[in-house]
């Protein structure tokens, strides 16, 4: 057991800010991360065992014990339970005879949740083994675990022409690209990257690149819109012995796969953008977040790069200039605040996906303490079309504050959920009408950190950084959805991704949630609702990221947006007892204290 | 390099890039905090600094000073979010003050007093936390952890340099954990250093009970705010 871990050390040259790489390939060769293992990789890296613990722990899909061989997370979005979740559920726990967070009997499956994992367009989804599945129903499921229990792997069941992984059709044969618009900027085919390179490194000077990235206007596409032109600039004038660019693929705000689209479908897109970027910022290392739920894209994206070696668009001498830039990937392990620029930076650096007290920034103290421009898939894909075809070209689409396209990643109530390239400026009624959404109540954009939109109120409303700055997840929500069991999943998801460090969102969003409850149940009243509103406010205002800030979103745009759901269910005080107060409960607590302490006397 | 700033609509100076809750000290304004240690890295875990900058809600410890910054500490909103911050933590874990050893030195209990607290306007939650007491140096009693993460960055062994205290898990899940044969090797000193260093009765000296008489301990002695101001005040 041992000599694997001293195999996984040298693979990685024992270098401690790949801690994460390590215990991936620790859990994969032994199941979980044991005791044994912990030591082992501390005593190398010369770290305490709790070091290694720390981030250990902080990850949901890293394992301190076993959980069994074939490890299946059903993900649990308030979307997956549009579709089918409950029967899912249900005969996952049936057939595999456990229920959920837990190891059945034989040690053979360990069951749990996931949050969103990029497949809102084809849910229920599971991963088993870091293989995902679609689209499952009650039998599909019955199916895959009789295959599993008769010794399949996840991988032969998923995969049952052995077709390799670094290509396509691999990732196409697992998930569908369910592209629905034709091309505008994004997504076009047979580009001919080593020409656009070998032109813009030709024609430009970095202050050049980085001036038609902002003559662009392009702004951030993970939803803060920072001017990209902007960031590279820093980024340039920023001193440090070395310049970090890393791609943000831990797209993990729930009801988003854009950026799975993008890295499957047009992934060298992405990979020129990031040369681009070096290039500007005069940087040599790339990296790319990948979030552990994309683990089906890995070795392809790791082909994509290969190609670009051998073409020579990634090495030493690009092109035979002076530049020199090499991307590797670094895996995520399943944890929401890691899409903060910050807490991705300390996950890459292998540790617990803190976000870090903010000044200073990134751009000047990222990476290993170094000048480091984290940048959006998306931004990122639309910025190589930028150095192609010119600042100008892209800033005549879109409106004078959001230029060019975005892209959407549409969900839940409509007639085609999928991806969507769309000019800013259109409005939530267009985007109703192309997607096939008849009955839509309320619609749900950049995801629960997002807003709540009532398309009565705001269907005219345009898609633009100074009116619906969307990230690009969009939930359709019909007349007969309850928008309160929404919302209560939303607060539960935040309360389970919050990395806890600081007091407002740790403490204060499990309060939040415990409100929705109380409202669902029917027991909440006015003086609720006036409790609601302040404890948002003081999430938004002290938390120290944008989850704790974002997290009282879902709420308060209800109770602007929707009111009369929460007044429907509010009941009147009587007396001076909130409702919500049950006496026979409060008291049982004290009988069943007395009982247990009276037997255990006798 | 000395620049102006207001506290409270008054100008006062102040050194570029100092945080604004030692300026504010400096200038005779208290702002409670739980983790913040002058002279160590911020670590803008707990957010009872919460003061406005230029009309937006802030973590003092986490802000340097700059030339015009507007700061408002004694502003209504945010007195209360201070407030209520600190009734959050009551609320989250479980103080019993009257029965901890920490009572009179505890930073939570002072800073209570100082927030003008009666009762947490949150519901108690009453959570079960798992009590440590493996080390034969410190009890670690949970119950009392605000996870401030004074202990985890400040505490380190003194031959190795490796941490003693660390935290587990992930939000709600989130424990801080004792390495037992690190803390059996810490020194009389030490452990009286961490002790001292935790804002609340949660990393208890073994050897240190309730020395003090009710009237004489830390905070009755000279308040929080007092030693707070005292720290810096030119």
């Amino acid at each position: 057991m041992n000599d694997e871990i001293q195999t996984i050390l040298s693979n990685y040259h024992s270098d401690r800010t790949r801690l994460m790489d390590m215990l991936w390939d620790v859990q994969l060769q032994q199941g979980y991360i044991s005791d044994e293992a912990v030591s082992s990789l501390a005593k190398d890296l010369k770290i305490s065992n709790d070091d290694v613990r720390e981030t250990l722990t902080f990850y949901h899909f890293f394992h301190d014990k076993p959980f069994g061989k074939h490890k299946v997370y059903l993900c649990d979005t308030t979307i997956a339970k549009m579709s089918g979740y409950d029967e899912v559920r249900d005969a996952l726990s049936n057939e595999i005879g456990t229920a959920f967070n837990s190891v059945d009997e034989t040690s053979t499956f360990g069951l749990g949740d996931a949050n969103c994992i990029g497949l809102s367009d084809q849910e229920p989804a599971m991963m088993v083994d870091n293989v995902v599945f679609t689209k499952l129903t009650p039998n599909k499921v019955k199916d895959i675990i009789s295959d599993l229990k008769s010794g399949k792997t996840a991988e032969n069941i998923a995969n049952p022409k052995n077709i390799n992984s670094k290509e396509l059709a691999y990732v196409e044969n697992m998930v569908d690209a369910n592209i629905k618009t034709e091309s505008q900027v994004l997504f076009k085919a047979n580009r001919d990257y080593k020409s656009i390179l070998q032109t813009c490194l030709d024609k430009h000077i970095p202050e050049e690149v980085i001036e038609e990235i902002t003559l662009a206007n392009l702004r951030g596409r993970g939803g803060a819109g920072f001017p990209t032109g902007m960031k590279w600039k820093f980024g340039r004038e920023a001193e440090g012995a070395e310049k970090y660019i890393i791609c943000n693929a831990d797209e993990g705000e729930p009801g988003t796969f854009k950026d799975r689209v993008l890295l499957s479908h047009s992934p060298k897109d992405v990979l020129l953008g990031m040369i681009a970027a070096a290039y500007a910022v005069g940087s040599r290392h790339g990296i790319i977040y990948l979030r552990a739920e994309y683990w089906y894209l890995k070795d392809f994206l790791q082909q994509q790069i290969q190609d670009f070696r051998d073409e020579g668009l990634l090495g030493k001498n690009i092109l035979g200039s002076k530049l020199e830039f090499d991307i590797r990937i670094q895996m995520g392990a399943g944890a929401y605040v890691c899409g903060d620029e910050t807490a991705l930076i300390e996950s890459c650096e292998g540790k617990r996906g803190t976000p870090r007290v903010k000044p200073p920034y990134p751009i000047n103290q990222g990476y290993l303490g170094m000048p480091t421009s984290v940048n959006n898939v998306e931004t990122l894909a639309a910025a190589s079309y930028i150095i192609e075809k010119g600042g100008d070209w892209y800033e005549e689409m879109g409106t004078d504050d959001s230029t060019g396209t975005r892209l959407l990643s549409v969900s839940g109530d409509c007639e085609n959920p999928g991806i969507y390239e769309i000019e800013w400026g259109t409005t939530l009624n267009e985007v109703l009408e192309m997607i096939g959404a008849k009955d839509a109540k309320a619609v749900q954009i950049s995801g629960p950190a997002g807003d709540t939109l009532s398309v009565k109120l705001d269907g005219e409303r345009e898609f633009c950084y100074s009116d619906l700055s969307c990230n690009g997840s969009l939930m359709v929500f019909n007349q007969s959805r309850d928008l309160l069991n929404v919302v209560r999943d939303f607060e539960k998801f935040f309360v389970e991704e919050s990395c806890g460090i600081c007091v407002p969102c740790r403490a204060g969003g499990v309060d939040l949630l415990h409100k929705m409850e109380r409202f669902i149940d029917g027991r909440g009243c006015q003086q609720d609702i006036e409790e609601i509103t302040t404890w948002s406010k003081l999430l938004k205002g002290t938390s120290r990221c944008g989850l704790g800030t974002a997290a009282p979103n879902p709420i308060l745009a209800t109770l602007e947006k929707f009111p009369e759901i929460y007044q429907e269910k509010l009941v009147e005080q009587k007396g001076p007892l909130l409702p919500s107060f049950d006496m026979d409960d409060a008291l049982s607590a004290h009988e069943l204290a007395y009982k247990k302490l009276t037997q255990e006397e006798a | 390099m000395s620049i102006k700033v207001t506290i409270d609509g008054k100008e006062v100076s102040a050194r570029d890039g100092d945080n604004i809750i030692d300026v504010a000290a400096e200038n005779g304004v208290y702002i409670p905090s739980l983790c913040y240690v002058k002279g160590k890295p911020c670590l803008g875990t707990c957010r009872t600094c919460s003061v406005k900058v230029n009309g937006n809600v802030m973590a003092a410890c986490t802000i340097p000073v700059a030339e015009g910054m507007e700061i408002e500490v004694n502003e209504p909103e945010v007195t209360d979010m201070r407030k209520a911050l600190v009734e959050l933590l009551f609320s989250e874990g479980n103080h019993n003050c009257p029965s901890c050893e920490k009572s009179g030195r505890c930073e939570l209990q002072a800073t209570g007093y100082e927030v003008d607290m009666m009762v947490s306007r949150f519901p108690y939650r009453f959570t079960p936390r798992v009590v440590d007491h493996s080390s034969k140096t410190i009890f670690l009693q949970r119950d009392r952890c605000i996870f401030c993460q004074r202990c985890v960055d400040m505490i380190r062994d003194e031959k190795t340099g490796e941490k003693i205290f660390s935290i587990k898990g992930r939000g709600t899940h989130a424990r801080i954990e004792i390495d037992t044969d690190l803390a059996n090797e810490m020194s009389p000193q030490q452990v009286r250093e961490a002790s001292d260093l935790c804002p609340v009765g949660c990393i208890i000296d073994s050897t240190q009970g309730y020395d003090d008489p009710i009237g004489k301990r830390k905070f009755e002695v000279k308040t929080i705010r007092d030693r707070a101001l005292e720290r810096t005040h030119r």
